[in-house]
């Protein structure tokens, strides 16, 4: 009796789940199975996935001989390397700082840098633009990395201080007699240490900033320093009537976080179920 | 021996601190200063940078919520803002929730796989997102008719995304859609949380799933809930891609999508006859900045002081 009950249960578990599951992938598949079909079939079979027949490369052809994806791509990876670089950094030492020692304002100053969690640096955009323009950091990828940066660090931070909070004290003691000094005990003992907090930290920083279109927009809108968001939006908005070229963009600027995301799931989702954010 | 001191401290804190600074906290501050300026139009390059600002007290907040021009605006996108808001916890937390309860479900099998593949669209860039259902739902496609034809229901079809009344609905929708992960994954992590000892109990009191989940579980994660609530408080009012990616910054049809981002995006850097106006900009995020400010705080001194004592 139990077990017929328990069955029921997981069968109806199962396909509420799998609806749901459908429904967030359709479309993704959609978007993915289009944009390698011919400009026909996109039109009288959009559901079905691209065969012998119908499959075309046409979209993509058309898109990179219209522009240079190069370099925005280069464009992205340039500005989402280099801040996840400081943000790791930069973010890493604080953190450090602010749960190994004590000092006058050390919470006041935890607080002020968690400010920064719940408010975002859109809003402060009037500003940044002018602060930007007076160091001449307009329509330069270091106006997006600086930006980027200031915008990560607080999470950042957060996070990684919670788990230097958990480092063995002995260890640390131990350095310290055997005459290692305090940048040394942080650079060869502490970061090694934290590596798995640190690439969650990574995965926070890279996918928000690579998807980022605000400011792209407002910092770096042409002359060849767009993000790939920002270069799609702006090729879409131009091609918007050849379907093919759309779908071959949308997908261009989709398949590097898709491919990431297969790579870095596992740990993604281990890492924010075992309780690295809260 | 006389103890040095501690240069150290300051090496590791002054990198972030500084940035931080400079490029987060002072514009915020500043913007907020700005807001209490004006300056005339005309003498501002692109940049927004020049032009001579005067100061006029609170006077740009009052043409904000009171002068004719403006206020339309600013009620509006406030108004549509709040009813974005509404829709997201009304429909993203119970779905979130459903779904995190069936995945900690102690004999339930690829729960990896569901987890993985409910989690995917967060992933997305918004703009993308948007760029598809606006493809999806377009009339020239017509993959809803497809489907609502496949079972019978083709009559129900409307250009959603093009009428006044289901725009803004059909938006909140999309962008539900894509976001269902984090409650799913914030709130499948609480439920992990909680000790085996608790459930055990509850079980030899004879509770079964159900009254387990309502009375047991959802009083020890409200916490998190009350966390999802502010994230997507603040997450909703800090919204602008998704609005620009199917609509564009005119927020139509006749302003039914405009939420505070895109209305903050018009006013600051103008559009059509509007020149871009820098302090007017400021005031519109200033006001948003006070709106977030107050969800946050509502949060932090009564709703998580009230609901903290179920900690265990």
């Amino acid at each position: 009796m139990r077990s017929y009950q328990d069955k029921i249960n997981q069968l109806i578990m199962h396909s509420v789940l799998l609806l749901y599951t459908l429904i967030c992938m359709f479309p993704v598949y959609l978007l993915l199975s289009n944009s390698f079909k011919k400009r026909k079939a996109i039109f009288k079979e959009p559901l079905s996935l691209p065969s012998e027949e119908t499959f075309s490369l046409t979209g993509f052809t058309k898109m990179f001989s219209r522009v240079d994806f190069g370099i925005y791509f280069y464009n992205s990876i340039t500005v989402t390397l280099i801040t996840l670089f400081l943000v790791l950094l930069f973010g890493a030492m604080a953190a450090w700082a602010l749960s190994e020692y004590k000092f006058k304002g050390n919470t006041m100053l935890g607080l002020y840098l968690a400010f920064g969690i719940m408010m975002p640096i859109k809003l402060g955009t009037v500003s940044v633009l002018q602060v930007l323009n007076s160091m001449g950091l307009v329509n330069t990828l270091t106006g997006l990395i600086v930006v980027y940066t200031a915008q990560s660090l607080p999470l950042a931070i957060w996070i990684l201080s919670e788990f230097m909070k958990q480092v063995n004290n002995e260890l640390k003691e131990a350095a310290r007699c055997d005459g290692v000094n305090e940048y040394q005990l942080f650079f060869y003992i502490i970061l090694p240490l934290l590596r798995p907090p640190l690439a969650t930290v990574a995965v926070f920083t890279m996918v928000p900033v690579w998807n980022d279109i605000w400011w792209p927009l407002v910092l770096a809108p042409s002359s060849g320093k767009q993000t790939v968001i920002l270069g799609m939006q702006q090729y879409i908005g131009q091609y918007v009537t050849n379907w093919n070229a759309v779908f071959a963009s949308l997908s261009t600027a989709l398949i590097p976080i898709l491919i990431f995301y297969i790579i870095f799931s596992r740990q993604l989702i281990r890492s924010i179920t075992s309780g690295a954010v809260k | 021996m006389k103890k040095k001191f501690p240069y150290h401290i300051i090496v590791f804190l002054f990198p972030a601190c500084f940035i931080y600074t400079i490029f987060m906290i002072f514009p915020l501050f500043d913007t907020l200063r700005i807001s209490f300026y004006t300056q005339d139009l005309m003498g501002s390059n692109l940049d927004n940078t020049t032009g001579v600002r005067t100061f006029t007290g609170i006077n740009n907040y009052r043409i904000l919520f009171f002068d004719e021009l403006w206020s339309y605006h600013f009620w509006n996108a406030l108004k549509n803002n709040t009813y974005f808001f509404i829709l997201h916890v009304s429909i993203q937390t119970p779905i979130g929730l459903l779904i995190a309860a069936f995945l900690s479900s102690k004999e339930l099998k690829f729960k990896g796989t569901y987890r993985t593949l409910i989690f995917l669209p967060a992933m997305m860039s918004i703009v993308i997102v948007g760029y598809i259902f606006n493809l999806i739902l377009s009339n020239l496609w017509g993959i809803p008719q497809t489907l609502l034809g496949a079972v019978g229901l083709e009559n129900l079809y409307q250009p959603w995304l093009g009428l006044k009344e289901t725009a803004l609905i059909t938006i909140s929708l999309i962008s539900i859609w894509q976001f269902v992960g984090i409650p799913m994954m914030l709130f499948y992590a609480a439920l992990l949380n909680i000790p085996d000892e608790v459930l055990e109990a509850s079980k030899i009191d004879g509770s079964n799933g159900i009254t387990t989940f309502w009375y047991i579980k959802l009083p020890l994660i409200m916490p998190t809930v009350g966390l999802m609530v502010i994230l997507t408080y603040v997450g909703n009012f800090n919204a602008f891609d998704l609005i620009f990616a199917i609509r564009g910054l005119y927020a139509g049809p006749e302003f039914s999508t405009d939420l505070m981002g895109t209305f903050f995006y018009r006013t600051f850097f103008g559009f059509q006859h509007q020149l871009g106006n820098p302090t007017m900009g400021a005031t519109v995020a200033s006001a948003t900045f006070g709106i977030i400010l107050i969800g946050v705080l509502v949060y932090l001194f009564a709703f998580q002081k009230r609901i903290t004592r179920y900690q265990y």
